[in-house]
């Protein structure tokens, strides 16, 4: 399909991510302005590949004390306690309130990692040159970027319950150091893939070359 | 390929100069995070206490994860994890110890559950009521390390810092003691039970009490404890008793000390030092016995109201007690009495010996003494001590009438002769009158009384008769001398000749006077 086409760095141009216009670089320069809208122009993200596993490698670490540390912890009458996000999961599930407990699974333990395993595959294959599957990674990508801000949904409501309840001396909730790990690895991965340049996933079936031809 | 030259006409994008770094500065962001990461990591493992083992009977209210140990309401730790032991009787906790408090955990220091308790004088652990129960700490002294742990099934009354001393109180019961039973001197609140056990033989019970500090000086080794439970009310041959030391041991028991006026001032006990606990005031401060000497009085007549204690007397004086009755058959007579053992110590009750030589034996003293009272009629009798409760106490007292008796010296322990007591014979003597009543006819009695009876009145009927007539003469006599009467009237004229005949003798007294002369030549003319 679209391997066919020439693609736009093999003609020498650039396309504005800003306003979709193609322009040429002056001659001998790789980078530019839309003469349109003033974005910088590149013919790909300048270090993509290494800006993108640089984040997303500080995201996995990050996610280790997110997951281990408590994000949360009470305060009440009855004495502290402090739960990790897994222990939220545990806690909520009950015969009425599994689905719930089922949200946050998904949004704040299975959406990350699988963000971080899916953009170390599409990392992985692009700098191996791989040329298959490339609608699907892109689709991969693209579900990736979409999703991968709601993570960002837990932080917000612990930090609107931390805020609100606050029932001196009865009950409190205080924020806990999991919580900032948790908020690092969605901002780190949304990061990732925002410095990840999807036109790579097809550079590899045509070659750049092409274009000083 | 497409040559650029087909394509229609581009526009040529402006140039920018950027220098490009080899190394993007973006690998200090996974740097910055693994940082953080391992700072954390090691901060959580560097600020991990000591992990220790306590062992409980029962895990109730305990939540692994959730309960604290605390020391004076600051957190110290963490159960983790509750197991039953191997042989299912204990269950075995775990629990996370704050940093830094491995020098809590040594060989004395102590654990238990903390719970609400309401117990008498004091209401406990009421904030457990809402948190659940947490586990409460008290630190020992010792140098020790220890890891493992055995719980206290009651929490402590006294915690290890708190000033004071302990003493330990030896008692056959307990009472109404229990911790935290109030310690008194002088009805001033100083300590608590802290704690009670059941002596190895299982004869006594060793009672640690806790007396705060500054009263804690005033526990010498001659101080008496006693019992002041409740209201100690006692009904002797000495009468009623009621004993208090305040509201609250009333309710929930106490225990009391003092030390005797007379006893001399010692320096403060040491802690657990070891006292006798005593059923009562009167009994702790009875004197330690001086020369006391064991009699057996055997007594025929009945023991009933003899108590063990009841007072021995002589001629009111107390000379020593009871301490044993019992009963005993003569084999071939048959014949009841009832065997008194007291014990003799008139030193101690204040008796004092006078004029004793130096040198003198003190035995051959007494044997002499007892002799001649003996030989002198001295006998022991049972008497009525009160006669409300019908308690009775031995008396020594003389009766002159008494059969002859002398006392052996070489029973064990010596006898000496008693007399029946007072009780019995005033029953003999009740016994013979109540016999001479019945031997009275009361009958022929009766009539006797009808007929003097009739007899009187017959009198009485004559002696009107006679007192009427006596109305009737004074009656004429008050008629005879009324104003208005013949006779008053008559009786007034006389008198007024009579008056006038004694101014006629009184003229001529006083004319005789001046004129003795007249008696012989008459009345002259110049007199007119």
């Amino acid at each position: 399909m679209s391997t066919a086409a020439a693609s736009a760095i093999q003609l020498g141009l650039q396309s504005c991510e800003g306003c979709g216009l193609l322009s040429r670089p002056e001659p001998g320069e790789e980078e530019g302005t839309c003469p349109r809208c003033d974005h910088e122009l590149e013919f790909r993200k300048a270090g993509s590949i290494e800006r993108s596993w640089a984040f997303l490698i500080a995201a996995a670490i990050c996610y280790v004390p997110a997951n281990v540390l408590p994000v949360l912890t009470t305060v009440t009458a009855a004495g502290r306690e402090s739960d990790t996000i897994m222990q939220g999961v545990v806690l909520l599930w009950s015969p009425t309130g599994w689905p719930l407990s089922l949200i946050v699974l998904f949004a704040s333990i299975m959406i990350p990692s699988a963000k971080i395993l899916a953009l170390a595959y599409l990392l992985i294959t692009v700098q191996r040159g791989s040329i298959q599957n490339n609608a699907q990674r892109i689709r991969l990508y693209r579900t990736v970027e979409l999703v991968g801000r709601w993570s960002m949904v837990d932080v917000f409501v612990d930090a609107f319950t931390v805020s609100l309840v606050q029932l001196q001396p009865l009950m409190s909730v205080e924020p806990g150091p999991g919580l900032f790990f948790f908020a690092a690895v969605v901002v780190l991965t949304m990061l990732a893939v925002e410095s990840f340049d999807p036109r790579l996933i097809w550079d590899a079936a045509s070659p750049r070359e092409v274009r000083h031809a | 390929m497409p040559d650029s030259d087909t394509l229609p006409p581009v526009p040529e994008s402006r140039a920018i100069s950027r220098k490009r770094t080899r190394l993007s500065l973006v690998w200090i962001i996974p740097i910055v995070a693994a940082v953080a990461a391992v700072w954390v990591a090691v901060t959580r493992i560097l600020g991990e206490g000591p992990e220790i083992t306590i062992v409980f009977q029962s895990a109730e209210g305990l939540e692994a994860g959730k309960t604290t140990i605390q020391y004076n309401g600051v957190e110290v730790g963490t159960l983790t994890a509750i197991r039953l032991s191997d042989d299912h009787r204990q269950v075995i906790t775990t629990a996370q110890m704050e940093p830094k408090t491995d020098s809590f955990l040594v060989e004395d220091t102590t654990f238990w559950v903390v719970r609400p308790r309401i117990s008498g004088a004091n209401v406990t652990g009421l904030g457990t009521l809402i948190s659940g129960a947490y586990i409460g700490m008290d630190i020992g002294h010792s140098k020790e390390k220890k890891r493992d742990f055995v719980a206290l099934d009651v929490p402590p009354v006294v915690t290890a810092d708190a000033p004071g001393r302990f003493f330990l109180l030896k008692t056959p019961t307990l009472g109404s003691l229990d911790t935290g039973t109030p310690i008194f001197f002088r009805r001033l609140q100083v300590g608590e039970v802290a704690s009670y056990e059941l002596d190895k033989d299982g004869t006594s019970l060793s009672v640690k009490v806790f007396v705060k500090a500054p009263y804690d000086q005033y526990v010498t080794p001659n101080t008496r404890f006693w019992d002041a439970s409740g209201i100690d009310v006692s009904l002797t041959a000495s009468g009623l008793s009621v004993q208090t030391q305040s509201v609250l041991s009333i309710l929930i028991g106490g225990i009391a000390f003092e030390t005797a006026a007379t006893d001399p001032i010692l320096p403060a006990a040491e802690a657990d030092t070891v006292f006798t606990l005593f059923s009562d005031r009167t009994e702790a401060f009875k004197l330690p016995p001086r020369l006391p000497q064991t009699y057996e009085l055997v007594f025929t007549d009945s023991v009933r109201g003899l108590t063990v204690g009841a007072p021995v007397e002589f001629r009111g004086i107390p000379i020593g007690e009871v301490t044993e009755v019992r009963a005993q058959v003569d084999g071939k007579t048959f014949e009841f009495s009832a065997p008194v053992t007291i014990l003799l110590d008139a030193p101690r009750l204040g008796v004092q010996i006078q004029d004793m030589d130096p040198g003198a034996d003190f035995e051959t003293l007494r044997r002499k003494l007892i002799d001649s009272l003996v030989a002198h009629g001295a006998r022991a009798q049972l008497r009525t001590g009160n006669l409300l409760t019908g308690a009775l106490f031995v008396a020594f007292d003389f009766f002159p009438d008494a059969p002859p008796a002398t006392v052996d010296w070489s029973q064990k322990p010596v006898h000496l002769p008693t007399i029946p007591g007072e009780l019995a014979q005033i029953e003999a003597n009740v016994v013979s009158i109540i016999k001479k009543i019945d031997e009275i006819q009361f009958k022929k009695l009766g009539e006797d009384v009808d007929k003097a009876i009739a007899e009187l009145d017959r009198t009485l009927a004559s002696a009107r008769g006679a007192l009427d007539s006596g109305r009737t003469t004074l009656d004429s006599a008050n008629k005879m001398i009324e104003p208005n009467s013949v006779l008053g009237a008559e009786l007034a004229n006389t008198l007024q000749e009579v008056s006038r005949a004694a101014r006629a003798v009184r003229v001529l007294a006083d004319y005789l006077e001046r004129h003795p002369e007249a008696l012989i030549r008459g009345k002259t003319g110049e007199a007119q």
